[in-house]
């Protein structure tokens, strides 16, 4: 199945639901959390009470009934547009949880029946919505799996393709880092028993769903604090309109309610008051699309403020392993002669390391032989004491191969001589962040075998970028120094813990943090859950354990390690889109009150007609003209406030002057050009 | 707050000696030693004072020289300005009034050529100065009221014009008190 | 024309070329490295030891504040008690009578928040032991509780974790003793070699050439001239403040006092950088401020040397521009220069009368006193900028993707609720008591007060309306200046700007203590390329930009019914 990735903005379906939800909104219960907008209401209430009564009575001082009607018109537009941008936002976050959710609805599940606490060896086929947390079930091959869950048995291959797109089948098995499977997938092959570890409606998918929809979504803290600075504004835009009432008596001028609830819903910041949590949402929502689950939306946020990124060198900064690059034939060996031995050596190497070689070998032309027919062929499996791996063949034939001393021990018991100039290979081979693998026959030395560490194309340009936006990147590896210290400056990486054990993890995000920044890791084995929990952004990967699922605070659908750039790019946008449009929203009263302020003034002060610099028809085209560009403003922003505004890594200070110029001089501009335009049309009307 | 109190007292004392004792008393002595003694520097006619040399006098006599209209009649008791606003409608009618009056007075010359000064009331009400073109514009009037040549009375004007401080700062002026004491000396 | 436009100039870059090294001292002052005042070390231990004060035990925010506070609401009780006696007290050969209560509340705090707006006339409203015990002593202890807070902030900026803000008496002590005392000798020795009186005599009669008898008003008043500019308080012996013959005889005092009130304001961005090792980040707020003043400057002085255009109708020449309040011995460029530099720097000490001036100036003043952060008061001026500066991190900290961070320190809700509500209440108090003015004025003009509404206004209309802005305008920026046309001395005005100016001055002063205190006990987080340089150009014109747009959002609609809408009536 696959997911329906719908980048459009407004499907159909979606929009109905939003229309709707809009006017659901209006209740002042949901309004009152939005102070902006809610003041902006409070406004609406009050034409509708003046507008009703300019139709019943005729008082000069209020307006006449259309006019009045007209302005309560907008202003419920105004409303309803913010909601709209809010209900829209979560449609579409929902949307997208949901289609992730459809994967996993009402399919057979076969349950392990139990008696009180002891599980019965009967299975029967139950709805997946039946199972709660601590159940068993069994899937076998071409089972689709009913629930999240760990499995406790067995190992099955498993096509995650529903849930990640990827093609390629997984093993998932029990015990170990792998141990996880998601509701959604689907088994090829064998059987697994697991045990289901969220309950209904408990998943991380719910959890967000929730977090979408309003309910339980909570402010995230710099949520609070822009909205403690937009509800300032809107202060000190009451004061000014109050105190415009004794100004207005002290210059003999009447001003009508419907000219102060327009200045003041004009300049009271509602377009980022209206598109506020429309933008958080789509935080949250622009991380699902890119298969991230968050758990709050203050992890996105504080995506964007990450200083260190701990990122595992394997499959993040190399492509998977080792592989083999080069055979080095010892002095007096023929070439071939060593690729065979090689490659027999390596037959029964079941590691990424000897597939590797026989690719290598294949490539030099040379067919591996089968031997599997063979039953005197001894396969000597590696071992921790020894070293080295390796082969005893029928005729008498040893070949083994490993690390340089290993190896040296082998040839030196057997009397010989190890060649200077392998061992010269071997030093230049480990200080070009190698691995020399060296093989020896019958204890004496062939050559080396040279692994090398691919990095992944692209990756150092990808830390470039990080770096401009001021993340430094640190790589954890198992290699030695040597080669850690090598792989980390051919990828760019600005820092490397070598040999690392799960807990050098852990000591160094605390002393990062000790150090006042902000760490995100990413994880998947349970021995990785406590850091996975210290760190500031912790991610998950979907296939990891239960533990780490919960210690994380975002689980990584497609597994991918490299996810955590895009994160860090997604919080960052986040800021950035409140940021410029909470600049653009306030640079936009400057012409609004060049519309207002001479409209309110003109009949009594004509000197005032200075001011209107825009040449405004006439004082009730002007004050139109203002408050319905200041609601229609506000749909014409919620793509933007939906996709975010983009983020590129120039530097902060560029940044600044980039976003100063698009969003605080175009917010200046562009409502004079707007408020003109609509002022324009309406004077044909009027 | 409670803790701050004492000490607060007993800071507040001891820097009242320090400024409210020494500062003054140590500048009243320096101040002797100054041209006016620290009371004003006074001018003098025929030995008698007739007034200080930085406060300005009311004249409206034709043989005197005129200095600006002041808000307190120059009565240095107080001091202050009209305090009008420049485009309010009383006060330019009083501006205009003014300037027929000096033109009453002053037959022969053009109202262009008369600074606005001379119908503007100063800051202060006290300004001792006006302009050497506000001095010239009177000579005429003067000279006649005198029966003095003008020339010379010109003269006089001139060369009681202080020039910009230090030659290049500000403005040039003409202290009309000093002017007329030497007037009515020159008789 | 070129002498009077070269004496501004040259005065403006003099002073800032004194600022520098004044700076340096300063910082150096603070920081108890060694000076060539050293000499005053035994004094001000002498000083420590009578009040009983340790001036090394650390403070934190709340402490410092608690310091400042209770010595200023004790400087209160005595000058209100003092005001209110002082014709029954010596020292008052004029035999002026005491202060109403309601001017004695006024004149009070109007002294000890270093606003120094008279609702009473100096030659007839003091006695010289008014004029030298509480008019002098509280310019000298206000201005130095400023300089005083502003180091509070340094160490906040300075430090990277910290509660210890410092100690309020050894700042507060040591701005006394090693910046305005010895400054202050310096300019009132010139002002007395001047022409400024400094005996103890009264006032003088004398029979004038014409015949007239006249007074005099004479005092001591030199010093307190000298630290009535130094300290940015403004409030003038005589009535006619810096345009009294006496009190700024000739163009030398006129320049030494200008650049006495531009000293200090300006050396403590300078010492900003010293004393916190971050000379980048204060060269940047001087340029801004620059930029701010300059721009406020220019239009005045156009407009003053433009000369009165309703004048300019009836023929007569203006030379030099417009006379009208303004001294022939200062000019008009000289006036109009000094005229938005007092409102810039909140001295609100005037050389012509405001109310007289061009409209196109009287923008420029109340903007200057509405923004009160381009220079600003000595120390105040700095730390009303501060609440621009956590304004524009939070604004531009968002723009750039990153929480916001102020000197490596998350700017978070607690902190943009001081800053919104301090730049809030600037809002609230003008708007709010003009307002309530204007009401009071229109719909109780003869209410049965001692002076009623109807006899407050010196002129009709726009002229009128401007003169209520600027009085509450000029008492929340703690300036001082005023439309002398309106009459402040009644009851309603002095109880009114009484409360504007104690809220005007004290909670622009907690607030950004109280941020800078927060911020410093934060965890420190390193800057990286990511974080937004508050160092930069870029950030200083943001900081630009967000002062220009909530001075001019907030305060738009007054402007254009007071002093614009006067402009375009003859424009």
């Amino acid at each position: 199945m696959e997911r329906n990735k719908n980048n459009r903005l407004f499907s159909g379906d979606l929009v109905g639901g939003a229309l709707k939800h809009s006017f659901l909104k209006l209740s002042p219960k949901i309004m009152v959390r939005n102070p902006v907008m809610f003041t902006v209401e409070i406004g609406t209430v009050v034409m509708l009470a003046v507008t009703i009564y300019s139709y019943t009575v005729n008082d000069p001082t209020i307006g006449n009934f259309w006019y009045n009607l007209s302005i309560f018109i907008i202003l419920l537009l105004t409303v309803l547009f913010a909601n709209f941008a809010e209900a829209i936002a979560e449609a579409r976050g929902k949307a997208q949880a949901d289609s992730l959710r459809k994967t996993r609805e009402e399919t057979p599940a076969k349950k392990v029946m139990r008696v009180g606490d002891i599980f019965m060896n009967e299975v029967k086929v139950v709805p997946s919505s039946s199972l709660v947390k601590g159940d068993l079930f069994v899937a076998e091959a071409g089972d689709t799996i009913p629930m999240d869950g760990e499995i406790i048995e067995g190992l099955a291959t498993i096509d995650e393709s529903a849930i990640t797109g990827e093609s390629a089948p997984v093993i998932r098995e029990a015990g170990g880092d792998k141990s996880s499977v998601t509701g959604g997938t689907k088994v090829l092959s064998d059987r697994i028993k697991v045990k289901v570890t969220t309950s209904p409606g408990e998943s991380f998918l719910d959890k967000m769903i929730a977090l979408v929809e309003g309910a339980s979504r909570q402010k995230t803290p710099n949520e609070i604090a822009l909205t403690i600075l937009l509800a300032s504004f809107t202060l000190i835009f009451i004061i000014v309109c109050v105190t415009l009432k004794p100004y207005a008596d002290y210059a003999h001028t009447t001003i009508s309610i419907a000219a102060f609830i327009s200045l003041f819903v004009c300049l009271i910041p509602t377009t980022i008051g209206g598109l506020l949590s429309a933008i958080g949402i789509a935080g949250m929502d622009r991380a699902l699309r890119a298969n991230v689950i968050t758990k709050s939306g203050k992890a996105v946020e504080t995506a964007g403020d990450l200083d260190t990124l701990l990122l595992d060198k394997t499959g993040t900064i190399t492509i998977g392993n080792r592989k083999a690059t080069h055979f080095w034939p010892a002095p007096g060996i023929q070439e071939r002669t060593f690729i065979e031995s090689v490659v027999i050596a390596s037959l029964a190497d079941e590691t990424p390391e000897g597939k590797s070689i026989i690719e290598l070998a294949d490539v030099k032309g040379f067919k591996a032989p089968s031997l599997a027919t063979d039953k005197d062929v001894r396969f000597v499996p590696f071992s921790a004491e020894t070293r080295s791996s390796g082969i005893d063949l029928p005729n008498g034939m040893k070949i083994r191969k490993g690390a340089f001393d290993a190896i040296r021990n082998i040839v030196q018991k057997a009397g010989n001589a190890f060649p200077a100039e392998t061992e010269a290979k071997v030093k230049e081979i480990a200080s070009n962040g190698g691995t020399p693998l060296v093989v020896s026959l019958n204890g004496q030395a062939q050559g080396v075998i040279e692994l090398q560490d691919i990095i992944k194309p692209g990756i150092s340009e990808r830390f470039q970028r990080l770096r401009k936006m001021g993340v430094k990147t640190v790589m954890v590896t198992g290699d030695n120094p040597l080669t850690a210290k090598f792989i980390a400056e051919k990828a760019g990486v600005d820092d490397y813990i070598a040999e690392a054990k799960p807990e050098d993890k852990m000591n160094y995000i605390k002393k990062e943090q000790a150090g006042g920044k902000l760490v995100a890791m990413m994880g998947d084995g349970t021995n990785d859950a406590p850091a996975l929990a210290q760190a500031d952004v912790g991610v998950a990967m979907n296939s990891g354990t239960q533990a780490a699922k919960e210690a994380g605070n975002m689980v990584d659908l497609d597994n991918d390690p490299t996810k955590l750039i895009e994160i860090v790019e997604i919080g960052k946008q986040l800021l950035i889109t409140r940021g410029t449009l909470t600049t653009f929203s306030i640079a936009n009263d400057v012409a609004k009150y060049f519309a207002i302020v001479p409209a309110l003034f003109i009949t009594s002060i004509p000197t005032l007609q200075a001011l209107n610099i825009m040449h405004l028809k006439s004082p009730s085209s002007a004050i139109l003209s203002a408050v319905i560009f200041n609601a229609i403003i506000i749909p014409m922003l919620i793509p933007l406030a939906l996709r975010g505004v983009a983020y590129k890594p120039i530097g902060a200070s560029a940044l600044l002057r980039r976003n100063l110029m698009i969003y605080g001089i175009g917010g200046i501009i562009a409502p004079f050009i707007g408020i003109k335009l609509i002022d324009m049309v309406l004077a044909l009307f009027m | 707050m409670k803790k701050y109190i004492l000490p607060s007292i007993k800071l507040t004392a001891v820097l009242m000696v320090l400024l409210c004792v020494i500062y003054p008393l140590f500048l009243a002595a320096v101040g002797k030693l100054t041209p006016g003694g620290g009371n004003g520097e006074t001018v003098s006619l025929n030995g008698k004072v007739v007034g200080y040399a930085n406060i300005g006098q009311n004249f409206t006599d034709d043989k005197y020289f005129w200095g600006r209209p002041s808000a307190v009649s120059f009565n240095a008791a107080g001091s202050g300005g009209s305090n009008k606003g420049p485009f309010d409608s009383a006060y330019l009618a009083d501006v205009s009034s003014k300037i027929d009056s000096f033109m009453a007075h002053n037959p022969g010359v053009s109202r262009a050529s008369v600074p606005s000064e001379l119908v503007t009331y100063s800051g202060s009400g006290l300004d001792p100065d006006i302009s050497p073109d506000g001095a010239l514009v009177q000579v005429g009037r003067v000279a006649r009221a005198r029966g003095i040549d003008s020339a010379a009375l010109r003269a006089l004007v001139l060369s009681h014009v202080q020039g910009p401080f230090l030659g290049i700062f500000g403005p040039s002026k003409v202290n009309v008190l000093k002017l007329n004491v030497a007037l009515d000396q020159k008789k | 024309m070129q002498t009077e436009l070269l004496g501004v100039i040259v005065t403006f870059v003099l002073v800032l070329l004194m600022a520098f090294p004044l700076g340096k001292y300063i910082a150096k002052v603070f920081q108890g490295e060694r000076t060539f005042t050293d000499f005053l070390n035994p004094l001000e231990r002498l000083i420590f030891k009578f009040s009983g004060i340790d001036p090394h035990r650390k403070m934190n925010w709340k402490d410092f504040l608690k310091a400042m506070l209770t010595i200023n609401l004790l400087w209160f009780v005595y000058a209100f008690v003092l005001l209110l006696f002082q014709g029954h007290l010596p020292l008052n050969p004029d035999h002026n009578p005491s202060q109403t209560p309601d001017l004695s509340f006024n004149t009070a705090i109007s002294f000890m928040v270093n606003c120094d707006l008279q609702d009473y006339s100096g030659e007839s409203g003091l006695t010289y032991l008014t004029q030298i015990f509480v008019v002098t002593f509280l310019q000298f202890v206000s201005a130095s509780t400023g300089v005083a807070a502003v180091v509070a902030l340094f160490n906040g900026i300075k430090e990277k974790s910290t509660s210890n803000l410092g100690n309020f008496w050894n700042y507060f002590v040591k701005t006394i003793t090693r910046i305005f005392l010895p400054l202050c000798l310096v300019v009132a020795i010139i002002l007395a070699f001047n022409g400024t009186p400094t005996s103890f005599a009264g006032k003088d009669t004398i029979i004038t050439m014409r015949g007239d008898t006249v007074n005099v008003s004479r005092g001591p008043a030199a010093g307190m001239i000298a630290i009535k500019h130094l300290g940015t308080n403004g409030g003038g012996w005589f009535n006619a403040n810096s345009a009294h013959p006496l009190e700024n005889p000739n163009y030398l005092t006129n320049m030494v006092e200008m650049m006495a009130q531009i000293l200090i304001p300006v050396a403590m961005i300078f010492a900003l950088g010293f004393y916190t090792g971050k000379k980048r980040f204060a060269y940047v707020i001087f340029w801004v401020m620059t930029l701010g003043a300059l721009i406020l400057i220019v239009p005045s002085m156009v407009a003053e040397i433009g000369g009165n255009p309703a004048i300019a109708k009836m023929g007569i020449a203006q030379p030099t521009g417009a006379m009208e309040g303004k001294e022939v011995r200062f000019g008009p460029a000289y006036s109009g220069f000094w005229g938005v530099m007092t409102t810039v720097i909140s001295t609100g000490s005037v050389n012509g009368m405001h109310d007289s001036y061009m409209p196109m100036s009287g923008t420029m003043q109340l903007l200057a006193m509405m923004v009160n952060g381009f220079y600003g008061g000595c120390g105040v001026g700095i730390l009303n900028y501060y609440i621009y500066i956590i304004i524009a991190v939070f604004i531009s900290g968002l723009m750039v993707g990153r929480t916001p961070e102020f000197m490596g320190h998350k700017v978070e809700a607690r902190e943009v609720k001081i800053a919104a509500l301090v730049t809030l209440l600037s809002t609230f108090l003008i708007k709010g008591g003009t307002a309530l003015a204007a009401y009071v004025f229109v719909h109780h003009p003869d209410v049965g007060w001692a002076m009623k509404p109807t006899a407050w206004l010196n002129n009709s209309g726009f002229h009128g309306f401007t003169e209520m802005l600027y009085q509450v305008t000029s008492s929340n920026a703690n300036n001082g200046s005023a439309y002398a046309g309106m009459t402040g001395n009644n009851v309603f005005w002095n109880v009114m700007t009484g409360f504007v100016l104690i809220l005007g001055r004290f909670l622009p002063i907690i607030g950004p203590i109280a941020i800078a205190g927060l911020l410093a006990s934060k965890k420190y987080v390193p800057q990286s390329t990511g974080t937004l340089k508050t160092d930069s150009l870029t950030f200083g014109a943001m900081t630009f930009a967000v002062i220009v747009i909530i001075t001019a959002l907030s305060y738009f609609p007054a402007l254009a019914l007071g002093p614009l809408a006067e402009y375009f009536s003859v424009h």
